[in-house]
C-alpha cells in the first residue's frame, strides 16, 4: 500500500478539543479518510463525542450522531434498517465506539447488533480504560494496569483480571469480518477499514489507541507506545474473516513486555518493588500466548 | 367510509400503525403490549406492510433503534410496557432532545415490585419530565384514531417531539369491541408522508447529538418546552380536522362530560373514564350535579383548559392510577398546581384508586363523590391523597 492510496481530503477536520498526542483523533482521521464521504457515523458517549461535538464547533464533514453511551449498535442497527427502506444501502453505516462503551455497557447491543446481521461496521477504539471520566479500568484494561478504580497500593498491584477478548465474542456471535488494527500501524488500519466498509455483513474493528494523560506518556510518544505494544505482542494485530483467522501482523524480533511496561506511566508500580516481577512474568506469559495463538 | 370489525384492540392500533405506514418498527416483546407487535410482525410477513421490522435485544435497543431510523428521516413505531417503559427511559429523553417524533403505544401496566401485569398508570407517568408528550385513550375507537392523529402532532415541524400513546393493559389491549377502519386513502390524505426538516445523509452531512455547554443547553431546554406548549393548539385543529374527516371527536386535550352546572367534577385518564360516565349518569338521574373531566394529553399539560372546565364547580375529584411514593398522586399534583393562583377555586381530592388493576367499579365512583360531597359540606378536604378501596387491616396497621 503506497500513501498516495490514502484520500488527502479530511473528513475529521482540526478545532476539535483532543488531548494532545490522542490516539484516538488518529484513528478517526485515518477512518474516515479511508470511508470516504458516503457514511453515517454513530459515536457513544466517550472521549471522542466529548472532545469532537462541542455545538456549533462540529469536525465533522459527514452526518454523525452521538445518541448515548451503550447504545450506538443499536441505532447504527436503526439508520441501516431506514437505508435500507430508503434503498440506500450504499451508504455504509459505522459506529466508533470507545473500549467502554464496547466492551462494558453497550455489550449486549452490539451483539445484538451482529445477531441481526446489520450491514454496519462497528469500531472500537480501545485505549483501555474509561479515559473520559478520568482513567477508571474497563473490561479492556489489562491485568496489572494500575488505574484509578484499581489503583496500586499497598495490597494492590493493579486489575487483578485479563483483558476480555471482544474480537474473539464478535467472530463467534458470526461477525463476517473481524479484525484487529493500531494506531501506529496506519497502512495495516486503512487496509483493514477499506476492507470492512466493502463487507455486506456486520463486521467489527478493534483499534488499539494509546492515550497519553491516561496510559501516562509524553505526548509526542503515543505512535511509539503503540508501536511497542504491538513489537512485545500484547497487542497482536490480525483479521478473522468467517470466525477464523486468515491473517497477522508478524512480529519478526520481539521485545520483552518491560519494554513496553516501563514506557507507559499506569504500569510503573511493577517496578517499585519486588512484588511486581511475578505480574510483569504473567504478563509476558500472556504475550508468548498471543504469538501462539495468532502465529505473530 | 371505512369499514367495521370486531377485533381485539391491540389488532385495531395495528391496523392504525399500518395505515399510518412506517417505514421501521423495532420492538421488544412484554406483556400487556405484545399482540400489537404480533399483528405488526403479521402484517410484515404478508406484504400488507411495507417495513423493515427489526426484533430488538432488549427495549432499550427497540428505543435506540427507532432512534437511529427516525434521525435518518424516516416515520418509526415501537411499544412497550411496565419495566421496558423504564429501560426505554434513558433513551425516551434522549428522543425528545434529539427532537424525533417517533410514536410509540404504551400498554399501561405495573412497575416491579411487586412484580404484576395489571393495570396502573405508573409506567408511562413516570416518564412525565422527558420532553415525551403523553395521551391518554378511553376506548377500542379512540385507541385506533389517537395513534394516527398522535403522527400528524409529533411530526408537525414546529414540534418534533416523540409522542406516547397510553392504552390500559388487559382492559383496553386485550378486549374485543368493534373498531371502525379507516379507508387508507383518507388516512393518506390526512396524513402524508413524512418529510423531516432534517435528517442524516451523506448528501447534506450535519452533527446530532452535539455536547452543548452551559451558554446554550438552557435554550435548548427552552424550545423543547415551547414546542411543547404548541402542540396545545395544534392537537385542537389536528382532532377538527379528524372529526371533518371522518365524524370522530374523542376530546381535544381535554373532553368534557356534563360539566356545565356540575358542583363535583371528577378528573381521570384511561379506560376508567368510561365507567365514570355511566356513573355519572345515573346520578345525574338521581339530582346529583356531577361532571368528568377525560383528561386526554397528560403532556402537554392543559392547565388552562382544565381551569375552564372546572371553575364553577365546588370540589374536584381527581383519580390517579399512581402514586408518587412519598407525595401522592401525579396528575392531582398537576391540578393542585394549575389552580392554586386562581383567587376563588375549588377544593381538590386527590384519590389513589385502581393501583395495580384494583377494580374501579360504578360504586368506586359513587364513593369518590360522597367524599367530595362531605369535603363540600364541611368546607375541607380530610386527607389530601385518599387511597380508595384499601383493606382497613393495612390502613390501621
Amino acid at each position: 500500500m503506497a500513501i498516495d492510496e490514502i484520500a488527502e481530503e479530511e473528513l475529521f477536520v482540526s478545532g476539535h478539543r483532543a488531548c494532545m498526542g490522542c490516539g484516538e483523533a488518529i484513528a478517526t482521521r485515518l477512518i474516515l479518510k479511508t470511508t470516504g464521504k458516503n457514511v453515517i457515523v454513530v459515536t457513544a458517549t466517550g472521549c471522542l463525542e466529548t472532545f469532537a461535538s462541542r455545538y456549533l464547533a462540529s469536525p465533522w464533514k459527514v452526518p454523525w450522531i452521538h445518541p448515548l453511551f451503550e447504545n450506538a449498535a443499536a441505532v447504527a442497527s436503526g439508520v441501516e434498517a431506514a437505508l435500507k427502506t430508503k434503498h440506500q444501502e450504499r451508504v455504509k453505516v459505522v459506529v466508533i465506539a470507545g473500549d467502554g462503551a464496547t466492551f462494558d455497557i453497550g455489550f449486549g447491543m452490539l451483539s445484538g447488533m451482529v445477531e441481526r446481521r446489520h450491514n454496519v461496521l462497528y469500531i472500537c477504539y480501545d485505549n483501555e480504560a474509561y479515559m473520559n471520566t478520568g482513567y477508571q479500568r474497563s473490561g479492556a484494561t489489562m491485568y496489572g494496569t494500575s488505574t484509578t478504580t484499581t489503583p496500586a497500593g499497598k495490597f494492590s498491584l493493579g486489575k487483578v483480571q485479563p483483558k476480555k477478548d471482544v474480537p474473539a465474542m464478535m467472530a463467534a456471535n458470526g461477525a463476517d469480518y473481524v479484525a484487529t488494527a493500531s494506531v501506529s500501524y496506519p497502512w495495516d488500519l486503512v487496509k483493514k477499514v477499506k476492507k470492512a466498509v466493502e463487507s455486506k455483513g456486520p463486521s467489527y474493528i478493534q483499534i488499539h489507541t494509546p492515550c497519553p494523560t491516561g496510559h501516562g506518556f509524553p505526548e509526542n510518544k503515543t505512535i511509539e507506545i503503540g508501536r511497542i505494544a504491538v513489537q512485545t505482542g500484547l497487542v497482536p494485530l490480525y483479521e478473522m474473516e468467517k470466525g477464523k483467522l486468515t491473517s497477522s501482523e508478524k512480529i519478526g524480533r520481539r521485545k520483552p513486555v518491560e519494554d513496553y511496561l516501563k514506557s507507559v506511566g499506569w504500569f510503573k508500580h511493577l517496578f517499585v518493588t519486588g512484588d511486581g516481577a511475578a505480574v510483569v512474568k504473567e504478563i509476558q506469559r500472556s504475550a508468548d500466548e498471543n504469538v501462539a495463538k495468532f502465529n505473530l | 367510509m371505512g369499514k367495521t370489525k370486531v377485533m381485539e384492540i391491540s389488532r385495531g392500533i395495528a391496523e392504525a400503525i399500518k395505515a399510518c405506514r412506517p417505514q421501521v418498527i423495532s420492538a421488544y416483546p412484554i406483556t400487556p403490549q405484545t399482540h400489537i407487535i404480533e399483528h405488526l410482525a403479521q402484517m410484515v410477513a404478508d406484504g400488507e406492510l411495507d417495513c423493515e421490522f427489526v426484533s430488538a435485544d432488549s427495549e432499550f435497543a427497540a428505543a435506540s433503534i427507532v432512534h437511529g431510523a427516525s434521525a435518518t428521516g424516516v416515520r418509526t413505531y415501537t411499544a412497550s410496557a411496565s419495566q421496558g417503559l423504564l429501560l426505554m427511559t434513558e433513551v425516551l429523553w434522549n428522543m425528545a432532545g434529539t427532537r424525533l417524533p417517533v410514536v410509540l403505544t404504551g400498554a399501561n401496566r405495573v412497575v416491579s415490585a411487586p412484580i404484576s401485569i395489571q393495570v396502573d398508570h405508573q409506567d408511562t407517568l413516570s416518564l412525565r419530565d422527558s420532553g415525551v408528550m403523553q395521551m391518554y385513550v378511553e376506548d377500542a375507537q379512540e385507541a385506533y384514531d389517537a395513534h394516527i392523529q398522535a403522527y400528524k402532532l409529533a411530526e408537525d415541524p414546529d414540534i418534533l417531539l416523540p409522542i406516547l400513546v397510553c392504552v390500559d393493559g388487559w382492559s383496553l389491549t386485550h378486549t374485543w369491541e368493534p373498531i371502525e377502519l379507516l379507508d387508507q386513502g383518507l388516512v393518506d390524505e390526512f396524513l402524508p408522508p413524512y418529510h423531516p426538516v432534517q435528517y442524516l445523509t451523506p448528501d447534506n452531512p450535519i452533527t446530532y447529538g452535539s455536547y452543548a455547554d452551559d451558554g446554550i443547553l438552557m435554550e435548548f431546554k427552552y424550545m423543547m418546552h415551547r414546542a411543547m406548549n404548541c402542540a396545545k393548539n395544534k392537537v385542537v385543529k389536528i382532532v377538527d380536522e379528524f372529526n371533518e374527516m371522518c365524524g370522530r371527536h374523542h376530546g381535544g386535550l381535554i373532553q368534557e362530560y356534563r360539566t356545565d352546572d356540575a358542583k363535583i367534577c371528577m378528573l381521570a385518564m384511561g379506560s376508567i373514564v368510561g365507567t365514570i360516565k355511566v356513573a355519572i349518569d345515573e346520578m345525574r338521574a338521581e339530582g346529583i350535579k356531577v361532571g368528568l373531566v377525560k383528561v386526554r394529553f397528560y403532556r402537554p399539560f392543559p392547565a388552562d383548559e382544565l381551569i375552564k372546565a372546572v371553575k364553577n364547580a365546588q370540589c374536584i375529584a381527581v383519580i390517579d392510577r399512581d402514586v408518587s411514593v412519598g407525595a401522592g398522586g401525579a396528575l392531582s399534583a398537576d391540578v393542585k398546581a394549575a389552580l392554586c393562583n386562581l383567587s376563588d377555586r375549588p377544593l381538590v381530592l386527590g384519590c389513589l384508586a385502581g393501583i395495580g388493576g384494583r377494580e374501579i367499579t360504578k360504586s368506586t365512583v359513587r364513593s369518590i363523590v360522597a367524599n367530595a360531597q362531605r369535603a363540600i359540606d364541611t368546607g375541607r378536604v380530610e386527607e389530601t391523597d385518599e387511597w380508595i378501596g384499601l383493606n382497613p387491616e393495612v390502613r390501621e396497621g
